[in-house]
């Protein structure tokens, strides 16, 4: 070093990502229990494509691979998409929108720190707009399903399509607690009738529940790391609630309430490891929170009115597109210059 | 007890101070050669007013003030002056500056010395007097002390700085340990000349023992020692006065005008020296540490050669090289024949163990680490960003130039950017953008007169034809005596005049914008 500073913290990237991945563990171990390895499956097939995807970018671009290889950073991108995605989609699907993540939403827009679009989410669109059918064929919990898959069988399905003698998917598959939800509303069924059934759970859905509570924990490991600013999962799962509090209120036949929205689908996942990539986030602490509530509310908003199985996502790419407008808006003031200060 | 106003952000580096704060100060030998380098401060370099050849005495002038922002320079022991030429000096550029050589006689001869009655004298003789003595700021910005004095009727809060804040810098915590009653003699001196309502002393809180000393020192008078966490940079001028007043001063403010001003410990020292015994500045304490065999604080003759300071520390033999001040802040020697000047308040010897080379930098990520270690509330990531892609204007609306250069946001970026050498390049970027239109502005409008100048003296050559074509009645003046310049004197009076404001006008705003610059320097004192 030949100017000041000459003394770096050592914290690199590296660790960083690491700790997000991480961070992931324990729901990822929830998840794994309550649906079987399918999820495993997905993550490791996610984890491979972007790594290959990456190096082949880096070295289209004629830039080092050592260093953004091991920075961590298409890995966390590759667990976030294959959480994202059905544990019992098939192979190709998770393949094809790591790609899509790692080379368009990310290596197109001049790779890490530069892309506009959370790269994960990126990936998930394309797969929900062009495959919505299987986007929707979750796996029921075990236990919960008229037949069970092995892991072996699970495997099997992923990769070859070809379920043992005698069983149709529709056994081994159930509908999201968010889709059911849905669905049922549109037939007329009363909403205390339709979370009487088995797939419910105290708040959310049985056993993904649990798993909800798994990224809660390691939400709360990044904040306490100072990784993650607290305003964005606040902000995001605040103005969630208090959306679905707000219909509920109005309409409490119809509309959940706001337990039942942030114990379902993608919100927990999304408030600490979606809302809060940094890369596509706003910087100012206003405009986080600001950021993260216009985002609890979109995901709402599509979720409840719109036809996908959740909104986080679009909610999410929406809100990417206004985050430098929005750093714009709320710059903080700067020492000695703030108003209304003695000085 | 006061309530402290803390700073936002700040970082915790290692502290490396256990290595040299254990041993008194030591007196470092005469070396055999001085390199005095004549611009020491902020400002002016001071110009010299000795000849090779000259004998000087302990004290004597050798460099005068030249104009308001500058400060005189002194021979720092008696002997011959070598030479008055251009030696490479104690910056980071390695450049030549010009130096006065002077050879001691070992003889220690003192010019005398006047005591001189401050307490019965103006104020203005008060500070030109401070000029004279080349006392300035001690904390490593090195700002004309007379100028922090000037202008303050009255103030709100005198801020000492006692914090060094700084890895490896300890000369200020060795100083207030041991030399505190000088200190607190300084303090009862600028606060009578500022007319300051209340003294607060800030020392971080890794300093118990001169926290004591100051105390002790400080018992007779209304001064308060207050015990600051150990943050850096809290001993910035801007962070310690904030800390202990919970006023915020701008950059290009003067702190003075905010009824807030600050001095560092070992300037307030040496204002007692040279206002009680009519010492100039000629000596500072210098820590030497690092990758050396004894680490300790030496007080050292300005002017002594660095490499005779490290001899004398011991260099380790895996040293890659030197740091001048501290290791957020500080630069790397270009070589060690330069002299000690009054900004030296460290030198460390570097190794690969200590210093290890920077990792490799990647991509920002936004995380927004640096957002919350800056001190002055910037917004790192974005001005780096700015830099990067040349978007000056937008850099500079984003106040660039607040950024005092603390070096926090580059310390805990996980993509290890270093950021302050961007932000470096960024103010030199406009900087050199402002000369250059000044330059352009300044040949357009001599461009301006010359074509106006020209066109005069068309339309007087055609008028003085068309005089002697007609009659005349009297006889016409000598040809001599009538050159093309004096001729049109009357026409061309208001012109000259005009030049005459235009010339005032600029030489008044180059004047506002040194005093500008020199405001800014201000801040940096401590650390």
């Amino acid at each position: 070093m030949r100017t000041s500073p000459f003394l770096v913290q050592p914290t690199p990237l590296q660790i960083v990502m690491l700790k997000v991945a991480g961070a992931l563990l324990p729901g990822i171990a929830l998840y794994a229990w309550t649906f079987g390895i399918g999820v495993l499956v997905q993550i490791a097939l996610a984890s491979v494509t972007a790594l290959a995807v990456e190096a082949g970018c880096l070295k289209l671009r004629g830039r080092p691979l050592q260093p953004f290889l091991s920075d961590g950073s298409a890995l966390v991108t590759a667990w976030l998409l294959a959480l994202a995605v059905p544990p019992l989609a098939p192979w190709w699907m998770v393949v094809l929108a790591t790609a899509v993540a790692i080379g368009l939403a990310k290596h197109l827009y001049g790779g890490l720190g530069q892309n506009t679009f959370n790269p994960a989410m990126v990936g998930f669109a394309v797969l929900i707009v062009s495959f919505p059918a299987q986007m929707s064929r979750w796996a029921a919990p075990l236990g919960l399903g008229m037949a069970e898959l092995g892991g072996l069988a699970q495997l099997g399905w992923i990769f070859t399509g070809q379920l043992p003698a005698g069983l149709a998917f529709d056994a081994i598959a159930s509908a999201t607690p968010l889709d059911t939800v849905r669905t049922a509303l549109g037939q007329g069924q009363p909403l205390a009738q339709i979370l009487a059934a088995p797939i419910f759970g105290d708040v959310g859905g049985t056993g993904s529940e649990w798993i909800v509570l798994g990224w809660l924990v390691g939400g709360v490991f990044l904040w306490q790391q100072k990784l993650i600013p607290w305003q964005l999962p606040v902000g995001y799962l605040g103005a969630l609630a208090l959306t679905a509090s707000a219909f509920h209120l109005a309409d409490p036949a119809h509309y959940a309430g706001p337990g039942f929205h942030l114990a379902t689908g993608a919100a927990m996942l999304g408030a600490f490891f979606i809302v809060t990539d940094p890369v596509t986030a706003p910087t100012t602490p206003w405009g986080r929170l600001l950021y993260a509530a216009l985002a609890g509310v979109l995901t709402y908003l599509i979720r409840v009115f719109g036809s996908y199985p959740d909104g986080v996502a679009f909610a999410v790419l929406i809100m990417n597109i206004a985050t430098p407008l929005i750093d714009q808006l709320t710059q903080p003031a700067v020492f000695g210059r703030k108003r209304g200060k003695a000085a | 007890m006061s309530r402290l106003h803390a700073f936002h952000g700040g970082i915790h580096p290692p502290e490396h101070k256990a290595e040299s704060n254990g041993a008194r100060i030591v007196q470092v030998p005469l070396p055999p050669q001085l390199v005095v380098a004549l611009n020491q401060h902020i400002g002016h370099g001071a110009k010299p007013v000795v000849a090779a050849g000259d004998r000087v005495a302990k004290g004597q002038m050798i460099g005068r003030a030249e104009g308001r922002v500058s400060a005189a320079v002194h021979a720092p022991t008696s002997g011959r002056v070598l030479a008055v030429e251009p030696r490479v000096v104690a910056h980071p550029s390695g450049l030549a500056e010009l130096c006065v050589v002077i050879e001691p006689d070992g003889e220690e001869r003192w010019i005398e010395r006047q005591r001189f009655d401050w307490r019965n004298a103006d104020g203005p003789a008060v500070l030109d007097h401070l000029r004279d003595l080349g006392v300035v700021g001690l904390g490593g910005a090195v700002f004309p002390s007379h100028l922090k004095l000037a202008g303050a009727r009255t103030l709100d809060t005198l801020v000492i700085n006692g914090a060094e804040c700084e890895p490896y810098i300890t000369c200020d915590d060795r100083l207030m340990r041991e030399r505190a009653d000088e200190i607190g003699a300084g303090i009862a001196i600028v606060r009578q000349l500022m007319n300051a309502r209340q003294v607060k002393v800030g020392i971080e809180d890794n300093k118990p023992e001169a926290i004591e000393a100051m105390r002790l020192a400080c018992g007779g008078q209304d001064i308060e020692v207050v015990v600051v966490p150990t943050l850096y940079p809290s001993g910035g001028a801007k962070q310690l006065t904030r800390l202990l007043t919970g006023r915020e001063v701008p950059a290009g403010v003067r702190a003075t005008d905010l009824g807030v001003q600050c001095f560092n410990v070992g300037t307030v020292q040496a204002l007692y020296r040279a206002l009680e015994h009519g010492e100039p500045l000629l000596s500072r304490i210098v820590t030497l540490t690092g990758a050396v065999a004894r680490p300790g604080n030496v007080e050292a003759l300005l002017g002594t050669p660095l490499s005779h300071l490290m001899a004398f520390a011991g260099v380790a033999a895996d040293v890659t090289g030197h740091v001048y001040g501290g290791p957020m802040m500080g630069f790397v020697l270009p070589s060690l024949e330069a002299g000690l000047t009054k900004s030296g308040n460290c030198i460390i010897a570097r190794n690969a163990e200590l210093f290890p080379p920077a990792p490799p930098e990647m991509p920002c990520i936004r995380c927004g680490t640096c957002a919350e270690a800056c001190p002055a509330e910037l917004q790192p990531m974005d001005l780096y960003w700015f830099a990067r892609a040349r978007q000056f204007g937008r850099a500079q609306e984003r106040h660039l130039f607040d950024c005092i250069e603390c070096g926090a946001c580059a310390y805990v970026c996980p993509s290890n950017i270093r950021l302050v050498d961007y932000f470096r390049y960024a103010k030199s970027e406009i900087w050199a953008a402002e000369k250059s239109r000044d330059a352009a502005t300044l040949a357009r409008r001599r461009h301006e007169a010359r074509q106006a100048r020209q066109e005069r003296d068309k339309r007087e050559r055609a008028e003085r034809l068309a005089a002697r074509t007609t009659p005349r009645p009297a006889p016409p003046p000598l040809p001599e005596q009538v050159t093309p310049q004096e001729a049109p004197a009357a026409p061309a009076a208001p012109t000259d005049d005009d030049k005459q404001a235009r010339i005032a006008a600029a030489m008044a705003r180059a004047a506002a914008r040194r005093a500008g610059q020199a405001g800014k320097g201000e801040g940096g004192d401590g650390a």
